[in-house]
């Protein structure tokens, strides 16, 4: 019996040795902030916090598993995988649901958001490409490395959810970019992106034109589009230097700010906690990415490494976005600030992410290329 | 295609730059996102903070009571009563018309009533509450109690109205309160005063608006997004309107009112000695409750079209040549001028000849009035003395002490809309009617006709300026306030009084040929002064606008207003130490100055008997055999 009981707590430990210490308590310090904010923010306090709570651990099982799974064997899984997630999405077209955009699946206990999954694997599948390839890329290589992106963000667009298929595309860029991507090949790239942008923007649905025109003129329609920005402006900025304090955001709880607990909830802690809130919690994320990124650098295989760096930069894109969109800072893009906002899919996959990120740094030392 | 060969240290080494580079890069833009937050935080805290508090708290204006006005003794005038309203939620309605239908066989809903109802409904959020009728009588209050549940979002309110106490009896003094409109709410600059509805519009009302309508409260409402209230924040009390006490006696005014009878006309009583006005009478008049929730098309049609024009206030903007009443005051320039002495005589032959010229100017009598001086030719209102003295002073030195005298010059009552009259002169008629002035219009401004126009309240300012030594004191409708039914009253202060310029000796020569006017046989006031057990100073004038001939008959309601004759009454009492002043205007077709002097005289009366001393019996006799008259 006290045998089984050991065995257990020996089996648990060397579950968790698996789990990087700092980088498990950044990511519960903001899991703590979530709650918090969860539960000024939410209409059904309580409700939301347990709601949020299950996910990240949901997430944290997700994170315990990956952590533990060694990284050659994940890199044999890799090409199964993205086309497993890959084949979800025709599926959203079929029988998705969603209040703007068909973005869920429902699985009857949970939704699924494949575009969520697709966050994790066109990173893994384009390490295991590149894993394959001399470094920096070839032409072809590059070409290569744009079918594996571009079609998944192509479907993800279609859906359409700008927002994630620009965190794909841009997971892309990420991992090309540590691969040692040419400087002269990047800037030819951000060139023609440049002078893409007139060209893209015809193509845009007409609400995201709307959302640009709002950005760069929120003034021009203030009961309108324009209305979400201008209110999470008044949110954040009436929120000072030191806050309303904890449950004191008038902007939320009286719903002049849309979206309160999910896309805005930034919003609401900024207004509650004050800049000095908000400095802490940057301080946090850049912790959290600095320290991820130095995982990636001590991982023993491009595989490992291109994962795991591509994953901590892309989750900085989604601070910068969604912290620049509530601030009047950048459009409107529906991009969740990681792990604050209320969302059970990006919960649980941005965890598994860091889960990538642990097993790569852990299971360094047995690793020999 | 030839691979490459991987160099795994070569690879560890690019992805180490780069990351270091990457993460240079999140640090920068970080930093940058940390200053836009900055910027909005700190730099511009007070700008949002103000946003969001303009967000979240609306101001919620509270009614205050309408200031109360009553008469010197204290009697009320005009109240703030209960009524009831119904409102009309249109959130909480299904089929708004469908509504109005079935509430309109229980209540009666007019055409103008679904007219406002209509507009209000328009400007007005949905969940927010719409009048749809004024004043429910207690019958519709009851019957929609009982039928309640069968209108949910439609609600029997109370509030407070304005009530005028007496009717019609003060509706050219006090005025009325109406629906307050979009021009007023623009003229008050501040639409928070819209939750008022009403606003003074003529009169005492309107005049002290400011005063009457005390101080909006507000609560300070916690609203969400949609401008529901969530709560009550802060209250800031309404502060009542400050409560008015007329100098007007509701007494004598009333005693006013009977004296007229079924004459139209105007009367005017003050207080010599301190300018307050103790009654003021415009007739005929007009029910002012009949305003105060939206007079009906019907009532408004009736009022404005009817030829006496109740809706008008002669006192105010009513003017009329004065006629004899004005020869007191020309004798007084003459005086004042040095041009005559008190003892000077004229000739009255009964026609008066401007030097080389053939047209004759009438005495009243036919063969005249003999040789008269100072004090007769006001006794007996000789012509001819006024039109030799006026012809003497000329057009110019005539018009410049009648100035001083207060004609020609709004009176300063505390109303709104005092027309100034006409004090001819040549400039004035050159500018009017582009033709140069003739000696003959000086000759018969001399006795008060041409040009001339006064206001009735001009004159009670000149016969009050006679009676109490040469000060010209302005007229105030409203002695004192109060802040509050606990408060004392506080009298207004008064605008300065100035002198006329004459001396006591001179006035006392005025006063003492007004007082013949009343007390000797050939005095044209004798019959009017009759039994008074004080004594009283007076001259009567009548003013003709159209000939006599033919239309003596003829009904003086259906002419209108301008070419109606008038019966004019000045005077004072007691004549020795005077307590009233009055002024009386009789538009009439008929009758002389008989119909006026009696006014006056019950006037006095009222004012000065005790009640029971007044001699009602002995002026009617004397009404039916005065007839003497300029």
């Amino acid at each position: 019996m006290i045998e089984a009981i050991l065995g257990l707590q020996r089996f648990m430990l060397r579950l968790l040795s698996r789990v990087d210490a700092p980088l498990m308590l950044a990511l519960s310090a903001i899991m703590a902030v979530s709650l918090l904010v969860q539960f000024s923010a939410g209409d059904d306090s309580m409700r939301a916090v347990f709601a949020q709570g299950a996910r990240f651990l949901l997430g944290a099982v997700a994170l315990l598993l990956l952590a533990n799974t060694s990284p050659s064997n994940l890199r044999t899984w890799t090409p199964w995988v993205y086309f497993g997630t890959l084949s979800l999405m025709p599926l959203v077209f079929l029988f998705g649901s969603g209040r703007s955009a068909n973005l869920w699946l429902d699985l009857g206990v949970f939704y699924l958001q494949p575009g969520e999954l697709l966050k994790l694997s066109v990173p893994m599948m384009l390490a295991w490409y590149l894993n394959r390839q001399t470094l920096p890329p070839t032409w072809k290589t590059l070409f290569v490395s744009a079918a594996i992106v571009g079609i998944p963000v192509l479907l993800i667009v279609k859906q359409p959810d700008f927002g994630t298929g620009m965190l794909v595309l841009a997971s892309g860029g990420f991992a090309l970019f540590l691969a040692g991507l040419q400087w002269r090949r990047i800037l030819i790239f951000v060139g023609t992106a440049a002078a893409a942008i007139p060209v893209g923007y015809q193509f845009l649905m007409p609400y995201q034109k709307d959302r640009i025109n709002v950005f760069l003129n929120p003034e021009s329609a203030p009961q309108g589009a324009g209305w979400n920005i201008i209110q999470s402006k008044i949110a954040i900025g009436s929120g000072g230097m030191t806050g309303k304090g904890w449950g004191q955001s008038t902007q939320a709880s009286l719903d002049f700010l849309p979206e309160h607990t999910t896309d805005f909830a930034f919003s609401v802690f900024s207004e509650e906690w004050g800049w000095l809130g908000v400095l802490a919690v940057m301080l946090i994320y850049l912790f959290i990415i600095s320290r991820s990124m130095w995982m990636a650098m001590n991982a023993k295989d491009s595989y490992s490494r291109l994962l795991a760096g591509t994953l901590a930069l892309t989750f900085f894109i989604y601070i910068f976005v969604n912290g620049g969109m509530v601030a009047g800072l950048l459009p409107v893009v529906g991009v969740p600030m990681p792990l604050i906002s209320y969302g059970g899919t990006s919960a649980v996959s941005l965890l598994a992410g860091f889960g990538l990120i642990m097993s790569a740094y852990s299971h360094r030392k047995y690793l020999a290329n | 295609m030839a691979r490459a060969i991987k160099n795994p240290y070569f690879e560890a080494d690019l992805f180490r730059r780069r990351g270091f580079l990457a993460l240079l890069g999140v640090m920068a833009l970080l930093g940058l996102l940390l200053f836009g937050y900055f910027s909005l935080q700190v730099l511009h805290y007070n700008q949002y903070l103000d946003q969001a508090n303009s967000n979240r708290v609306k101001l919620k204006p509270t009614m205050p009571a309408r200031g109360l006005i009553y008469d010197r003794n204290g009697m009320l005038l005009a109240d703030n009563v209960s009524a009831y309203r119904l409102e009309l939620t249109p959130e909480r309605i299904d089929d708004i018309e469908a509504t109005v239908k079935q509430l309109s066989a229980l209540i009666e809903i007019t055409a103008d009533d679904m007219r406002r109802f209509e507009r209000a409904r328009i400007s007005s959020r949905r969940f927010l509450p719409v009048t749809l009728k004024l004043r429910l009588s207690e019958s519709e209050v009851a019957r929609f109690a009982v039928n309640q549940f069968r209108f949910p979002g439609v609600e029997v309110v109370p509030y407070l109205t304005r009530r005028y106490v007496y009717d019609d009896m003060f509706a050219h003094v006090i005025g009325y309160v109406a629906r307050l409109d979009e021009a007023d709410l623009k003229a008050m600059g501040d639409e928070r005063y819209a939750v008022l509805s009403h606003t003074g519009k003529t009169g005492i009302e309107r005049a002290y608006e400011e005063r009457l309508r005390g101080t909006i409260g507000y609560e300070e409402v916690e609203t969400n997004a949609r401008g529901r209230s969530l709560g009550v924040l802060k209250r800031h009390i309404s502060e009542a309107g400050t409560d008015l006490r007329l100098a007007i006696d509701v007494n004598l005014q009333k005693a006013t009112r009977e004296a007229f009878g079924e004459m139209t006309g105007s009367a005017v009583a003050v207080d010599p000695q301190t300018g307050q006005i103790l009654a003021m009478v415009s007739l005929p008049s007009f029910n002012a409750n009949l305003f105060i929730n939206g007079i009906s098309t019907k009532d408004y049609v009736a009022l404005s079209t009817d030829p006496s024009q109740p809706l008008f206030n002669r006192n105010v903007r009513g003017g009329t040549p004065p006629g004899s009443t004005i020869k007191p005051f020309v004798a007084l320039a003459g005086l004042e001028s040095g041009m005559r002495k008190p003892e000077d005589t004229v000739y009255s032959s009964g026609e008066f000849f401007i030097p080389g010229q053939r047209r004759g100017y009438r005495d009243s009598h036919r063969g005249g009035h003999g040789t008269v001086n100072l004090y007769s030719s006001i006794s007996e209102s000789v012509n001819t003395y006024y039109y030799k003295l006026a012809m003497d002073m000329g057009i110019e030195k005539f018009d410049a002490y009648m100035r001083r005298y207060g004609f020609g010059q709004p009176t300063g009552i505390d109303l709104i809309g005092e027309i100034s009259g006409i004090l001819p002169n040549p400039e004035w008629k050159q500018k009017r009617f582009k033709q140069p002035w003739y000696t003959g219009e000086t000759v018969i401004a001399g006795i008060g006709q041409g040009y001339w126009v006064v206001t009735p309240l001009q004159l009670a300012q000149g016969v009050a300026s006679l009676a109490n030594g040469g000060r010209r004191i302005p007229l105030r409708l409203v002695r004192d306030t109060r802040t509050g039914l606990n408060q004392p009253w506080k009298p207004l202060p008064l605008p300065e009084a100035s002198s006329i310029g004459a001396t006591v000796d001179q006035l006392k020569a005025i006063q003492t040929g007004m007082e013949a006017t009343m007390n000797t046989r050939r005095g044209t006031g004798w019959a009017i002064a009759q039994g008074a057990p004080y004594r009283i100073a007076g001259k009567t004038g009548t003013v003709q606008k159209i000939s006599r001939k033919g239309n003596v008959s003829l009904d003086p309601k259906s002419l209108p207003l301008h070419l109606r004759h008038q019966a004019l009454f000045i005077g004072y009492a007691p004549a020795e130490a005077p307590k009233i002043a009055v002024v009386v205007v009789v538009e009439h077709g008929g009758y002389g100055a008989s119909s006026a002097g009696p006014i006056a005289r019950k006037m006095m009366d009222a004012y000065l008997l005790p009640k029971s001393e007044k001699p009602a019996q002995v002026l009617g006799e004397v009404a039916a055999t005065g007839g003497a008259d300029d």
